[in-house]
This record gives structure tokens, sequence and C-alpha cells, in this order.
């Protein structure tokens, strides 16, 4: 830990030490070089959440690297939450684009496996996992902690990041989830940014026992929420993400809100959730993942009471 | 063992097209047992291109040749008296085998008619599947005697990532999520606890990634 008690000093860090609830947001970087058009996608979530996670070749599609259009927040002035999955690079690129993006002003990294490269418009390519995403935490508190390259190699200015990881308390098997979120937090992360939430019971039942066993204490998670748009989506989500639990009463709720009115209705749920999220003991803020939808980011802020985001010196 | 599949027929046409008088060499080593290079295999293949070329009005002459193993120097000097005679030799062994041949036999051309695919075995009658991914520093002890190395579509030592549902890959309903079965025989025989070990980075020198492999037992060395 640095003089100043924070880790890396982020946003996102000193919102959530000072004990607010944290609001985070997510912006996936073009299908190109198109700056413009990357610039138009962070401009509404700017003021309005904490930091933006830049996701890395999402669904294993090849779009700007998650790199260098965290750089570009940083420059914009917004605080990216730079995502890294362990299917694209072995340890050696890992380690150069963790001191890259620390370079670049980048202090949040989420370590992620990634979607398998089958997903994606290159299943051609060779997968890497040289490391996976438990080891990849651990490789960033190396870095950052001990000053050491993975080899033991002393770092000329180790990279200072918040570290962060995923957890999906929903996908099989469901009894070892909560287990594995806590190899997560013994490995080293800081924060948890959880899978979308749509099953409220289950996520109750699973951030019971996270409570129960102490790792809420230990680490900052942050519920998922993606705001559904349709039906369609809902059901797309219920079939064919993997996963994922959409409750058929959820699907209901949308699809009954009729046409031209499905968007509102998830778009209140996700406003619901987030109001029970913030009385929900264990729970540290909220990830919303608008997924293009990021105009949609300051009404949903706004609707769900987070706003304005807390400024922490 | 070794389990390949034949190469498609018009794919193996293609590289023969040119000649006339080729020799086909069978198997007896893991390509018969997985059904895809032995003396039935090297029968049908043979007899196969044969009416083909037939069809054609450009005969072809093919010799039927099986060896005990096409891995083995030893075994492949059997055909050290006939090599030479034909256009071409085609192997039905693994990819191991026509490389041996070629070694032994430089001034010859050798072609596959396989494609070599993984280590594993046969789970029922027709079907085989990937068990081992070779990399040379073996850890199923780990995980009960399964492998993630092998059988986890991302090789994870640390499963089962967030796309694991009702005991199946992301990747694919045909793919068992290997770190389903682990971590269910774990909880069940009551060692969780070995599922909370952080296991080290894995030294990927001993597998493909330290460059092409040998292995020498100094005690068999003359």
């Amino acid at each position: 830990m640095s003089d100043n008690g924070y880790k890396s000093g982020s946003n996102l860090e000193k919102v959530l030490k000072a004990g607010h609830f944290a609001f985070t947001g997510e912006c996936g970087p073009p299908k190109g070089a198109n700056v413009e058009h990357l610039k138009e996608k962070m401009e509404p979530l700017r003021g309005n959440v904490d930091a933006v996670n830049v996701t890395d070749n999402q669904t294993a599609v090849v779009r700007m690297s998650s790199k260098a259009a965290s750089a570009l927040l940083v420059q914009g002035g917004l605080e990216p939450n730079f995502q890294m999955v362990c299917r694209d690079r072995n340890r050696i690129a890992m380690q150069s684009d963790i001191l890259g993006a620390y370079s670049l002003g980048i202090r949040n990294m989420l370590c992620l496996s990634g979607d398998h490269q089958n997903f994606g418009n290159h299943p051609q390519s060779k997968n890497v996992y040289d490391i996976d995403s438990m080891q990849l935490i651990a490789l960033v508190k190396k870095m950052r902690d001990e000053g050491k390259f993975d080899n033991d190699d002393d770092i000329d200015v180790p990279p200072k990041l918040f570290i962060g990881a995923a957890s999906n308390p929903f996908a099989d098997p469901v009894d070892y989830r909560i287990y594995r979120l806590a190899n997560k937090i013994d490995a080293g992360a800081d924060f948890i940014q959880t899978q979308c939430i749509y099953n409220m019971p289950r996520f109750r039942e699973f951030m019971k026992k996270a409570v129960d066993m102490g790792l809420a204490e230990k680490c900052y998670i942050l519920a998922g929420v993606t705001p559904m748009k349709s039906a369609g989506m809902a059901k797309y989500m219920a079939k064919f993400v993997p996963g994922m639990d959409v409750p058929q009463e959820l699907i209901k709720r949308i699809e009954d809100a009729g046409k031209g009115k499905m968007a509102e209705e998830g778009i209140k749920f996700a406003c619901e959730q987030i109001e029970e999220f913030k009385a929900m003991e264990g729970v540290a803020g909220v990830h919303l993942m608008a997924i293009e939808w990021e105009h949609k980011v300051p009404e949903i802020a706004k609707r769900a009471g987070v706003l304005p985001r807390p400024q922490v010196d | 063992m070794i389990i390949a599949d034949r190469k498609p027929l018009e794919e193996i046409q293609e590289m023969i097209k040119d000649f006339d008088n080729i020799m086909l060499v069978g198997c007896k080593g893991c390509v018969t047992v997985c059904n895809v290079g032995g003396l039935k295999e090297v029968e049908i293949l043979a007899s196969t291109l044969r009416i083909a070329r037939k069809k054609e009005g450009r005969p072809l002459q093919i010799e039927e040749r099986m060896l005990e193993r096409q891995c083995d120097p030893e075994y492949v000097e059997q055909i050290r008296d006939s090599y030479d005679k034909y256009d071409a030799v085609l192997s039905m062994a693994c990819g191991v085998g026509p490389q041996f041949l070629s070694e032994a036999y430089p001034s010859q051309r050798f072609f596959p008619t396989v494609n070599t695919k993984f280590m594993g075995g046969a789970v029922t009658h027709g079907i085989w599947e990937e068990r081992c991914a070779g990399c040379g520093t073996c850890v199923i002890h780990y995980y009960d005697g399964l492998c993630p190395v092998a059988r986890c579509s991302k090789s994870l030592l640390h499963g089962p990532c967030g796309g694991s549902a009702g005991g199946k890959c992301e990747v694919s309903q045909e793919i068992e999520c290997i770190w389903d079965t682990i971590v269910k025989k774990k909880m069940e025989q009551g060692r969780l606890e070995d599922l909370r070990i952080q296991r080290p980075n894995k030294d990927w020198r001993t597998a493909r990634d330290g460059g092409p492999r040998k292995s020498i037992r100094e005690e068999l060395v003359q």
C-alpha cells in the first residue's frame, strides 16, 4: 500500500473506501479505429459513474484494444476499468500490457478468463490461456505489492492498480460459486463485479453466504445490472447466454408491458434492483452494463437515485 | 493412444493426381485400434482410389502394405526392398508415420492420409475422446484424476468459468464441462479444500511451447 493509504488511488477505490455506494458503467470499444464513435459512447457516462469498464474484445469479436480505449477515456477525463482476458495473451504480453496500462494513467483493472474464441468472429484463432483469471489476479497483485514480475525480477516502478474480478453467482455448479469467489478474493481481488443479475431470490441467497463467510468484508462486491430492452432480449439471454438466469416471471413482466413500453419496464426493473442493492448487506455498489445503451445511463442513474456521484479527495 | 480421422477422399485424390503407381502403408499401432489406418482401412482406401481412377480412364496401381508400427525405425526398414518402385508412398499412420518414413527414405515422397487429432480413448464403440494434452508435467492428481489442461476448453487450473451450464461447456453442448465434474466429485467426497489452493502458473516448457521435445532414457541408450 502506498503512503496515502490507497492501493492505487483510483477514483473507484476512493469512493469505495470512503464507504459510498459505488456506481460503475461499461463501454465497449468500437469495431474499428473510430475514436469519435468511442467519444460519443463515453460521453453519457461522464459524471454519472465512478469508473467505466472497457471491455477486452468481448464475445471474442475484434475491437479496438481495451488498453487503447481505456487510455482514450483517461485523456477524455473519465476513469476506466481496464478489462483483460486470458484468452489472447501469454504472461509476457499480460505483464507488458499491465505496465503499459498503468503508464497511460489507467488505475483499475478487471481480470477475466474471457469468452472462448469459438463465440467470436475469428473462431479459427489459437487460444492462449497461458494462465487463468485466478492466476492473473495474483500476478497483478504481485506486480503491485511486491514490485516483482512473475519470474521474481524487480519492476522499475510497479503498476499500482486496483484489482477487480468477476463472479457469476448463477453459473453451474451453483453450490461452488461462492468458493470460487472466495478464491478470487484470496488471490488478491480488491473488488468484484458480478454477472448480470435477474434472479433476485438467488442473488439474495448468494450474498447472504458471502456475508456469512466474511467475504464482503474483505472485498467490495458490486452487483451487476443490465436493463432489458425488450422481451426478445430477455428471451435471448435466458436461452443462449451461458450461465445467465432470467426468470420466466421477468420475461412475462417485460412482455406484458406491451409494444413500445418494454424498454421502460426493463429500466423500471433495473431501478428497483438498484434500490434493493443499496440496502442489501454486503453489496458495495452496482455495476451497470447498459449494453449498446450508453445514452440511457444518465436517465437510469438519475432514476436509480445514485446522483450526484461522490467526489473523494 | 493416438486418435486420428481419415482425410476426405477428395483431398487424398488431389495429392496423388499426378501419380499412377503408389504404395499405401498402414500401421498396426494406434490407428489400427481406432479403426482409421489398419489393414481393413488400407484395403478400403486402396480399392476406392483404384475404382475412382479407373472411372477417369487413368488406372492407378497401388501396393498395399502393413507395418507393425511406423514410429519405429526397425519396422520402417521393412519397406526398404520396394519403397523406390513407386511414384509416391501414402501413409495411413498418425503424423509420426510419414515423418519416420521420410527420414528413412529421403529420395521418396510421402503423403499423409489421416488427420492426427489427439491422445485419448474410446468412450464407447465408435466414439473417441481426448484425455491428455501431453503437457509434459502431469497435474491430474490435483483434480482427482481428471485433466483440465486437456479437457477444459480454456485449460483453466482454477475453474469452472462463468460459462459452465448444466454440466456442459460454453463452447458446445457436445463438450462436457470437466470442471463441473471435478467440483462435484470434490464436494461429494468432502474435499472442497483441495479447490481452495492456488496452483502455481504452469511451466509450459515441458509442453510443445518449449520447442520440439525429446525423451532420453539413459539406460537404454547404447
